[in-house]
């Protein structure tokens, strides 16, 4: 696979997917959609990239391990439990902002912690499988 | 409907377990691919299919004007899709390794090359002091 | 077997001499309730643990707990200063403290629970650290086996004693130790009376080393030596006479409890008396003197007359503290000459002055001579002998003897080393380090001083503890002469057989090992047996289902699964044939002939890609099934999960060797996994058709539409109950997730490192 229309076509779908993805999980809330389609769509999007361009080059713009996504998103989505836990509610509790009319909270923080751990966790086999 | 679904799913339940019955490593996967797929269409037949509306509250409303499509199956499944996902994409890897370590993908011939492991040496009788 | 340290002189000491400091304050602190608990009977402290079981951590000081805490914490306190000594430049020194302190406080928390679940759990504790302790030098297959050993019995009469405590929470509605007294009419009344004295019975008597449960405990004798001294003579071993002395008033006094005690606690004493006499091991020795005075107390805890109990108590303390002397006396031998065999240890008494006093006064208390804590302790065992309800006649036997035994082997283990010719090895002993010497020169001194105050004994020490389990208003006192009485003569009966065992010892250990050799069953051989009949049972039934077939694991799990849950729908009826539910549009009706078609194809084919093709399908129909069904998150997620797999399955599939043709199964094979794989599906569709005809509860679905956006601020029901409602299962998910990755990524990496 090493057309150039291919190349730049992936290029070009690629980062839209990933444009994508991100609305997909910004209105996840109130919409179809959320952190796990979200994810499976960004992953399907280097994916491409991945059978296209090789793994190097997702590894570049990635800039850092996929592995750390994981991290990260476990992280955030436990934080975002815990806020709760700092108002004296149980873990996990839901914390919105401002209150009445709950533009963010906690949820979304979660959401994207959940969006990060699947993408973390494809990227991670697929960059490894491709590199083996 | 519900009759035609259980007639599929119970179909696929049939031909996952056949393929996990053999000695083909490749059919094996064919089959948990299979069979995780008809435990969700159980699920989600089971949580009942009489409405057809998505379990989305319309912009305006507080609550769902109209009757909605059972949820609660529809996050267990979501979860479940991903999972399993994740569950089998680790297969592919360990199978993957299998296959380069002991060089086939049958499971009687991967069975034959695992290395034999040495025998416990049985100590019962080293006891040397005489008690009575 | 020689205990010899490997020695390390990067040793860190400090932790192991610091813990001293743990038994030390604990006695201090027992110390100073002794007053209080003279005076008033009881402390008591609890909270509630797991109140739904009705346990409660609940522990109570009196004044047979007390004592059985100073005896724990003072030679605890002891012991850990001689292990320093002894055990010294050993590398895992420090392992050895960590588990010494915490067997003491499971010993210390089982003789304070005054609930008998709590006190089981210690119970176990004490088995583990045991345990533990006897395997501490784990490069010797010996002291393996006879942990294992010991671990075995004691924990399996643990078991027994659970489910006597279970059982008599059953009968009474209560675990409480202090409750249970005004519940002993109805536990003697039961029927389940017996059943449960034998469970406790066998949790005692294997832990005290009782016949025929007797041979674990000269096998632990592979321990280093401060264990022996301190679990296996001091406190461990009499966990099961201290568990018998709280359950008298509940479950004594009957004639079932008496006649057990008194006849096991008989023939324990005479056999380890008889042993003991017969071996030239000194730690050997010392270990079937345990047994004897094991099964002396075990023998008075039967009678249930006041001398009778108070000589349980007494002898308990006395034997305490001299055995635990003895012990880290010949461990000093053994630590200084390199020998515990009695024919090479001779006249070492001049080189080893403090250890030959140390031992002197723990055998003349052992002996039973006037003036030490061992006569009063032989007087007041006479005197109870006399009482006991069933067979007195054997019980002062068996006291008389074993006493008279004891004083021989008192004498051949105190005496002979010391004092006489001196034999080679003896050439080049020399005095153990303070630390060795100090604590089994305290302990003999204090069986000593004891003895010369035996009424202030009695006051703070005997009658507390007796006083806590049996009721009585007889007057409690050790006295050092009670007058010219039947027991003063026994008294010196023992003492002038002793003397006479003592000089006929040759002939008596010659006559004796040929008596035992010519026993032709012991428990240590049927235990034997039962070991490697289980080995051999678990090695026939692992051949048979762990053979590896990963084909006949799946028939056997998916068989039974299918035979079980069919069988019950069969029987409850439920499944009705027929249609139901909305009519089957005639475009979805055809997607489902097509995923039919695609489960033949996958099933059928030997080509990867028309497989894969056939997943295809068939994923692709569940997500319109999906969609169609009002499932709009799922039949994304579904669509792009097959995309994903698609990808992987390239990535993958294409590097494992094709489908080949040859591989076809044999027949019976062939017609196995069709039968199984045809069960099972009709099992899942029956089981959708009995589903189908229910009422779906949509109780929980109705609060989440309720509260989606109210509470939650969130429009798509289905993503607010993963992010919020339900997040907690979704983090598990996510977990699984990562791990799930990380391991593959494990996998593929280990191939790198490997190749």
């Amino acid at each position: 696979m090493t057309s150039v229309i291919l190349k730049t076509a992936t290029r070009l779908v690629g980062a839209l997917v990933l444009v994508l993805s991100i609305y997909l999980l910004w209105r996840g809330h109130h919409a179809p959609g959320g952190g796990f389609i979200a994810a499976l769509v960004a992953a399907t999007g280097f994916a491409l990239v991945v059978l296209a361009e090789g793994p190097g080059v997702v590894r570049r713009g990635l800039r850092i391990r996929p592995q750390y996504l994981i991290g990260a998103g476990l992280a955030l989505s436990m934080g975002a439990g815990l806020v709760g836990m700092i108002r004296q509610q149980p873990f996990l509790t839901g914390v919105w902002w401002p209150s009445t009319s709950a533009v963010a909270g906690t949820p979304l923080f979660f959401d994207t912690g959940v969006f990060l751990v699947v993408l973390g966790a494809i990227l991670t086999v697929l960059l490894a499988l491709e590199e083996s | 409907m519900e009759t035609a679904l259980a007639i599929v799913s119970g179909s696929m339940v049939a031909g996952g377990i056949y393929l996990l019955l053999s000695q083909n490593l490749v059919r094996i996967l064919f089959g948990l691919i299979m069979l995780s797929n008809a435990v969700n269409l159980v699920i989600f037949t089971a949580g009942g299919l009489t409405h057809t509306k998505p379990a989305l509250i319309e912009v305006g409303r507080s609550v769902p004007g109209t009757a909605v499509a059972n949820a609660l199956p529809q996050a267990l499944i979501l979860t479940a899709i991903v999972i399993g996902f994740a569950l089998l994409v680790f297969m592919f890897v360990l199978f993957y390794r299998s296959y380069e370590s002991l060089g086939t993908i049958d499971t009687r011939q991967m069975t034959k090359s695992a290395p034999e492991k040495p025998h416990a040496t049985d100590t019962t009788t080293a006891r040397q002091e005489a008690g009575s | 077997m020689k205990e010899h340290p490997a020695h390390d002189p990067s040793t860190i000491y400090w932790p192991g001499r610091l813990s001293a400091l743990l038994p030390l304050l604990l006695f201090i602190g027992a110390a100073f309730q002794v007053p209080e608990i003279q005076k008033n009977g009881a402390l008591a402290m609890a909270f509630d643990w797991v109140p739904s079981l009705n346990v409660r951590f609940d522990v109570v000081l009196d004044g047979l707990s007390l004592l059985f805490v100073l005896i724990i914490t003072g030679i605890g306190f002891l012991v850990t200063i001689y292990a320093d000594a002894y055990l010294a430049g050993h590398r895992q020194i420090n392992r050895f403290f960590v588990y010494l302190q915490s067997f003491l406080l499971s010993m210390v928390g089982l003789v304070l629970s005054n609930n008998l679940i709590l006190l089981f759990v210690f119970w176990e504790l004490t088995t583990l650290f045991s345990f533990l302790l006897i395997g501490f030098q784990n490069e010797s297959a010996t002291a393996r086996d006879s942990a294992r050993q010991a671990l075995l019995v004691t924990g399996g009469g643990g078991l027994l004693l659970l489910v006597g405590i279970l059982l008599i929470g059953d009968v009474t509605g209560t675990y409480a130790i202090s409750e249970l007294q005004g519940h002993t009419e109805r536990l003697h009344r039961d029927a389940r009376y017996l059943p449960i004295l034998i469970c406790l019975l066998a949790g005692a008597f294997t832990k005290s080393a009782q016949f025929p449960f007797h041979f674990w405990l000269p096998n632990a004798m592979a321990a280093p030596t401060p264990v022996s001294a301190f679990l296996h003579s001091a406190t461990m071993v009499k966990a099961g006479i201290y568990l018998l002395a709280r359950l008298h008033p509940i479950m004594g006094g009957t004639t079932a409890w008496m006649t057990t005690l008194v006849v096991v606690g008989a023939v324990t004493a005479l056999w380890g008396a008889v042993v003991a006499m017969a071996k030239t091991d000194l730690k050997s020795v010392l270990a079937h003197t345990t047994i004897m005075a094991l099964g002396i107390m075990t023998m008075f805890l039967g009678g249930r007359t006041t001398p009778a109990l108070t000589a349980a108590i007494t002898f308990l303390l006395v034997h305490a503290l001299y055995k635990s002397s003895l012990f880290m006396v010949v461990g000093s031998i053994d630590h200084q000459t390199g020998t515990r065999e009695l024919a090479e240890i001779g006249g070492i008494g001049r080189r080893m002055p403090f250890t030959a006093a140390a031992a002197l006064m723990a055998a003349l208390s052992m002996a039973g001579f006037p003036l030490f804590l061992g006569f009063i302790g032989k007087e007041i065992m006479y005197k109870g002998a006399l009482t006991e309800d069933v067979f007195p006649g054997l019980a002062t036997t068996a006291a008389l003897l074993s006493n008279a035994l004891m004083a021989a082997v008192a004498a051949t283990v105190a005496l002979r080393p010391f004092w006489g010719r001196e034999t080679p090895k003896a050439l080049t002993a020399r005095e153990a380090p303070w630390a060795i010497w100090f604590g089994p020169l305290v302990v003999g001194a204090i069986g000593l001083g004891f003895g010369l105050i035996p009424d202030w004994v009695s006051r703070w020490l005997v009658e507390p503890a007796v006083r806590a389990f049996h009721a009585t208003g007889e007057d409690i006192t050790l006295k050092l002469f009670y007058g010219f009485n039947y027991p003063l003569l026994l008294s010196v009966i023992t003492m002038t057989l002793g003397a006479v065992f003592y000089l006929a010892r040759q002939w008596l250990r010659r006559t004796l090992v040929r008596f035992l050799t010519a026993v032709p069953m012991t428990m240590e051989k049927v235990y034997d047996g039962g070991v490697k009949a289980t080995l051999a049972i678990a090695k026939w039934q692992t051949r048979r289902l762990q053979n590896g077939s990963l084909f006949q694991y799946l028939t056997v799990i998916i068989g039974t699964t299918v035979i079980g849950v069919g069988g019950a729908l069969l029987h409850a009826g439920t499944i009705r044939v027929g249609w139901s539910g909305p009519p089957v549009p005639v475009w979805l009706g055809l997607l489902l002939v097509c995923m039919l078609v695609g489960i033949g194809i996958v099933v059928r084919t030997r080509s990867r890609l028309l497989a894969i093709c056939g997943l295809g399908v068939i994923g692709t129909g569940m997500a319109v099934i999906f969609l169609t069904y009002g499932a709009p998150d799922v039949g994304l997620t579904q669509l792009l999960v097959e995309t994903l797999t698609l990808i992987f399955a390239a990535i993958v599939l294409l590097r494992l060797p094709p489908i080949e043709r040859h591989h076809r199964p044999g027949f019976s094979r062939m017609a196995l996994s069709l039968l199984v794989a045809v069960g099972s599906g009709a099992l899942v569709t029956g089981l959708m058709m009995a589903v189908q005809h229910t009422e779906v509860d949509r109780t929980i679905t109705a609060f989440y539409e309720q509260a989606s956006y109210l509470k939650a601020h969130g429009r798509n029901i289905v993503n607010v109950i993963l992010v919020d409602f339900r997040s907690l299962d979704t983090l598990g998910e996510i977990i699984v997730v990562a791990a799930s990755a990380l391991s593959a990524l494990a996998l593929i990496r280990g191939k790198r490192s490997s190749s």
